[in-house]
């Protein structure tokens, strides 16, 4: 068992070896490649499952602390049985297996805590370039286990759901090549060890991502999503880059460990760490849809639900996040989490969960509806990576990726048979039509709001815990309140998801009598009594009471113990907390019922002003589209003279105008409000200036080629002059 | 001998090569000048190589001298792309892009 | 004074003397003369010059490269884009900008920052590696080339692929 972990490369081997097949030879196999797809994502689960055993084998038996002395083997073997069997069930409910190995390690446990779990690594030189060695190998800990298995649970699924979901499209084999490959990214992505192993995995899942968002590329939305995402997190790899480089001088290796380590001992500089951690979180920001550069992933709603669920839910939006959570060495030292009270990741997580949670309210489209409850929830990670609560933002990832890869494909089982994503138009009262699909969408929603005992919950709560500062952490009581009121926002917009989609009289093409509405085939509804039940289990793997044997046993496995990990201190469940967060879920859902089934409080929105204007500001996304569109996107396209008077005439004009007339509508201090977020004091300020600057700029846009050189020149000898005089 | 005195004629050659590409109104012209430029940067990278006593320098030399060449064929294609459209190879005549 | 250094390097100096100037004299015409095809043959010793100054450092692959790629190919290559674009092969008033002053603007400064420079870094520092034991033959380069820098030699190659066939799209007629 225990060489599995020295193999795991076998896995994203697997997958693109797949990749390969299913392109060259798929169009000619009977099931046109999918069954080569779903039978090595099977492999590949049961070989993550074994290294889920051999890896708590690991953790309950630290090499170097226990020898290999017959009764331990024994007692250990007879308890990775045991939990194979356990993981196969629910692959989170590990507990029970673990019970029974606990129970004939109780003795040792105690004194096991503090032992450090070394990772298993391998290691190859890949090239060698101007004296510099370029390794790859894989770093195997509690993190990358537990991510190999959510991946290939998930991936695993969605390959069987896309059997029927996209049956008898025109590109059906290049979609589940693209899984494949997709699948083999993301694997080795959790696993890599170099840094430079690290940006590949990176960049293959970003790929893949704008081949599968753009799979029916024929329509202009769709290749536009594509693109956008592609591009989106174009300007956060640039972050990335930067950061790997810094860290790779600073600690002068590619080894992630090592980084780490040198990060955690101070070998090097805190303000290098700084600007690293500073340049990694743009790369967080634009791959897990944090708040600012979010923008692509409701658009990237234009690929197949399926795909929505495996990269824009459940894995690949999760690996900014991971990428925090593998380098947490760097960005604890860097934002010095454990002791600051605010730190940049903090505060991006708390305005992303909240901005997304809000969001989610004014859209007509379920998929989107999921989307920015996906930003909201990578937000709460995010958070909870600021606030120290590894453990809780890790957990979150592992019980999130179930539940919401659950709602995509429930909704994509709804859309399937109404053949559209608009709940106001084209849905309502599928209840009767789709008992099974509904009952686990139900199921989902309620671990998503975090209603105990479902998985939202545990994971939820204990990030909460972590930002109030329990347990010796630095506590940051704004992201708590942030925290809290943003659990209240999800209970009550998947509420109203659930309303307008399920319950009320059907509409549109729900209505249509021609085209009944029909429960979907077993390929897509067994994947979702999967997913419901791990949704249900998933939360006690971290279950915060009981005897040593079941408690934290999540926390227990994941969380690595050894020298490049910083020691961190871990939240203890708080009793007012986790009333609070479970009455900030079930108050919402009250006042959603009220709104909705009741009828109660409609027409708010025409006459309060103040819900008006915040609706209008909603629907419109906090106009950051048009920001990035309007002034960013066509700014560049031309020279900057045009595009800054181009700019001038349109966008600010019209933004400008458009908030202003929202503005003078509402009370003091909405206009406040707005006028100091987004719109008006970025924008508006600048406005005079940017004419005056673009009509000054203009006399030097003569086009002749020369005329830049010379100012490039001169420019470069100037500074060039500072570098050798000044400094 | 003094490794100032090479980096002093890469330093002029530099300049010459400069003024050249920012004066000169002849496409290939300007293309020669970048030549020059390119030879200060190739009498730096071997004399430094000789100060450290590595070979590096004349590595990278071989690099630069390829590139030159490749840098010197696309230039001339797009001067000779030029040449067809407008009948001239006068670079300031080439202002589309004025604001 | 860089004459007057050592004496056992006397000669090497004195050549060096007359190749700078040499270089410096040749590139001053390519970038004033007003004949394309003058100029041409100007680079010609420049470039000549350039690889001389390579032979006196010990480089002497180098050297011969310098002149049989630059000297050989690219210095045919200008003057065959001299005849197709049928600039004028005799005097042509019209080969500076009217605005070449910038040039100079530019130009100066950057010799006056690059010389300070430079004089400031490496004062006295000496070039010592001409005896034989440290010396670079062509087999270091090429062992350097072939281990240490292959990825960038790989890179090199596809970049000169990719260059030839850029070229030949750009100037193919349609």
């Amino acid at each position: 068992m225990s060489s599995l972990l020295q193999h795991v490369w076998i896995l994203p081997a697997l997958m693109g070896l797949s990749f390969l097949t299913i392109l060259f030879f798929g169009k000619k196999l009977p099931y046109k490649g999918a069954e080569i797809g779903i039978f090595s994502v099977g492999v590949c689960l049961l070989l993550a499952l074994g290294s889920g055993v051999a890896w708590i084998d690991r953790s309950n038996n630290p090499p170097e602390e226990h020898g290999a002395t017959a009764t331990a083997e024994h007692a250990g073997e007879e308890g990775a049985a045991e939990e194979e069997h356990a993981e196969e069930e629910g692959a989170a409910t590990d507990e029970e297996g673990a019970a029974g190995e606990e129970g004939e390690h109780a003795a040792e446990e105690g004194g096991e805590e503090e032992h450090a779990v070394p990772p298993v690594l391998t290691e190859k030189t890949w090239f060698s370039s101007g004296g510099v060695d370029f390794t790859v190998g894989t770093f195997v800990d509690g993190l990358s286990v537990m991510m190999l298995i959510v991946v290939s649970i998930i991936s695993l699924l969605v390959h069987i759901y896309s059997t029927d979901y996209v049956g008898g499209d025109r590109r059906y084999t290049h979609y589940f090549a693209f899984l494949s490959l997709f699948t083999a990214s993301m694997l080795m992505l959790v696993m890599s060890r170099s840094t430079v192993q690290f940006i590949t995995a990176w960049e293959l899942v970003g790929l893949c991502s704008f081949a599968l968002i753009g799979h029916w590329w024929e329509e202009k939305p769709n290749s536009d999503a594509a693109l956008k995402a592609f591009l989106t997190n174009r300007v956060g790899d640039v972050g990335l880059l930067v950061g790997m480089i810094i860290l790779f001088f600073a600690a002068g290796s590619f080894d992630i460990p090592a980084i780490n380590e040198a990060a955690a001992t101070g070998e090097i500089r805190h303000f290098l760490l700084l600007v690293a951690s500073c340049c990694l979180l743009a790369a967080v920001m634009s791959k897990s849809g944090q708040f600012v550069l979010h923008t692509w992933l409701p658009d990237a709603m234009a690929g197949p639900t399926p795909v929505s669920a495996l990269i824009h839910a459940a894995t690949m939006v999760v690996a900014g996040i991971f990428m925090v959570a593998r380098f947490y060495g760097v960005f604890w030292e860097g934002f010095s989490i454990g002791t600051a009270h605010v730190n940049p990741l903090a505060v991006v997580g708390a305005v992303t969960l909240l901005f997304g949670g809000l969001l989610a309210f004014v859209q007509s489209d379920i998929k989107k509806v999921l989307a920015y409850s996906t930003v909201s929830q990578l937000g709460y990670m995010a958070m909870a990576l600021g606030v120290g609560a590894w453990t809780a933002a890790v957990f979150h990832l592992f019980t999130h990726a179930f539940f919401k890869a659950g709602l995509f494909l429930g909704s994509g089982s709804v859309a399937h048979s109404v053949h559209s994503f608009d709940m106001k138009q084209d849905m309502g009262g599928m209840k009767r039509f789709m008992p099974k699909t509904f009952a686990t969408f139900v199921v989902c929603s309620v671990a998503l709001a975090g209603v105990p005992p479902l998985a939202g919950f545990w994971s939820k709560d204990e990030i909460l815990a972590g930002a109030s500062g329990s347990g010796g952490l630095s506590g940051y009581p704004v992201m708590l309140w942030m925290g809290i009121v943003g659990g209240g926002l999800t209970a009550a917009y998947m509420t109203r998801c659930i309303y307008l989609t399920f319950f009320g009289e059907p509409r549109g093409k729900a209505a249509d009598p021609h085209h009944a509405p029909h429960e979907s085939g077993p390929r897509i509804v067994v994947p979702l009594y999967i997913l419901a039940g791990l949704a249900i289990v998933a939360g006690f793997a971290n279950f915060p009471f009981g005897p040593e044997s079941i408690k934290l046993r999540f926390e227990h496995y994941v969380e690595p113990v050894a020298g490049y990990f910083p020691e961190i201190s871990h939240p203890t469940f708080t009793l007012w907390i986790a009333v609070a967060s479970t009455g900030l879920a079930l108050v919402p859902i009250g006042l959603a019922y009220l709104y909705y089934w009741q009828g109660r409080f409609h027409g708010l929105t025409e006459r309060v002003g103040l819900a008006r204007a915040g609706h209008t500001l909603l629907v419109n996304k906090y106009y950051l589209d048009h920001l990035y569109t309007g002034v960013i996107a066509n700014g560049t396209k031309g020279p900057v003279a045009r595009a800054t008077y181009w700019f001038n005439q349109n966008v600010l004009d019209g933004i400008v105008n458009g908030t202003a007339t929202v503005a003078v509508a509402v009370a003091n201090w909405t206009y406040r409000y707005i006028d100091q977020g987004v719109v008006d004091g970025t924008i508006n300020g600048s406005g005079a200036a940017s004419n005056g600057i673009g009509q000054a700029l203009r006399q030097f846009q003569t086009g002749r080629v020369q005329q830049y050189g010379a100012l490039l020149f001169g420019g470069a000898v100037v500074l060039a002059g500072i570098f050798v005089f000044a400094i | 001998m003094l490794l100032n005195q090479f980096l002093l004629l890469a330093a002029v050659l530099f300049s010459i090569g400069v003024y050249g590409v920012l004066a000169r109104r002849n496409g290939v012209l300007v293309l020669m000048s970048i030549e020059l430029i390119l030879n200060a940067v190739n009498i730096n990278l071997v004399a430094f190589g000789a100060y450290h006593g590595t070979v590096s320098g004349q590595v990278f030399a071989l690099f630069v001298i390829a590139v030159a060449a490749a840098e010197v064929g696309v230039g001339l294609a797009i001067v000779l792309l030029l040449y067809r459209n407008r009948q001239s190879i006068a670079v300031d005549e080439v202002s589309s892009m004025k604001g | 004074m860089i004459l007057a250094a050592e004496e056992a390097l006397v000669a090497q100096n004195i050549f060096f003397g007359l190749i700078a100037a040499g270089t410096i004299f040749g590139a001053l015409r390519v970038v004033t003369t007003k004949n394309v095809v003058h100029a041409a043959l100007w680079l010609v010793l420049v470039l000549a010059g350039v690889g001389a100054n390579f032979l006196l450092v010990g480089a002497e692959f180098t050297g011969v490269t310098q002149v049989l790629v630059y000297i050989g190919a690219i210095v045919v290559l200008f003057l065959f884009g001299t005849m197709l674009t049928r600039s004028p092969i005799g005097r042509d008033e019209d080969v500076d900008n009217p605005a070449w002053y910038l040039g100079l603007i530019v130009a100066v400064p950057l010799l006056a920052l690059l010389s300070y420079a430079v004089w400031d870094q490496w004062g006295d520092d000496h070039i010592d590696s001409l005896t034989p034991a440290a010396a670079q033959t062509t087999a270091d380069v090429s062992d350097s080339i072939f281990s240490t820098y292959l990825v960038a030699f790989e890179a090199i190659g596809f970049l000169l692929t990719a260059a030839l066939i850029g070229a030949i799209v750009l100037a193919r007629k349609e």
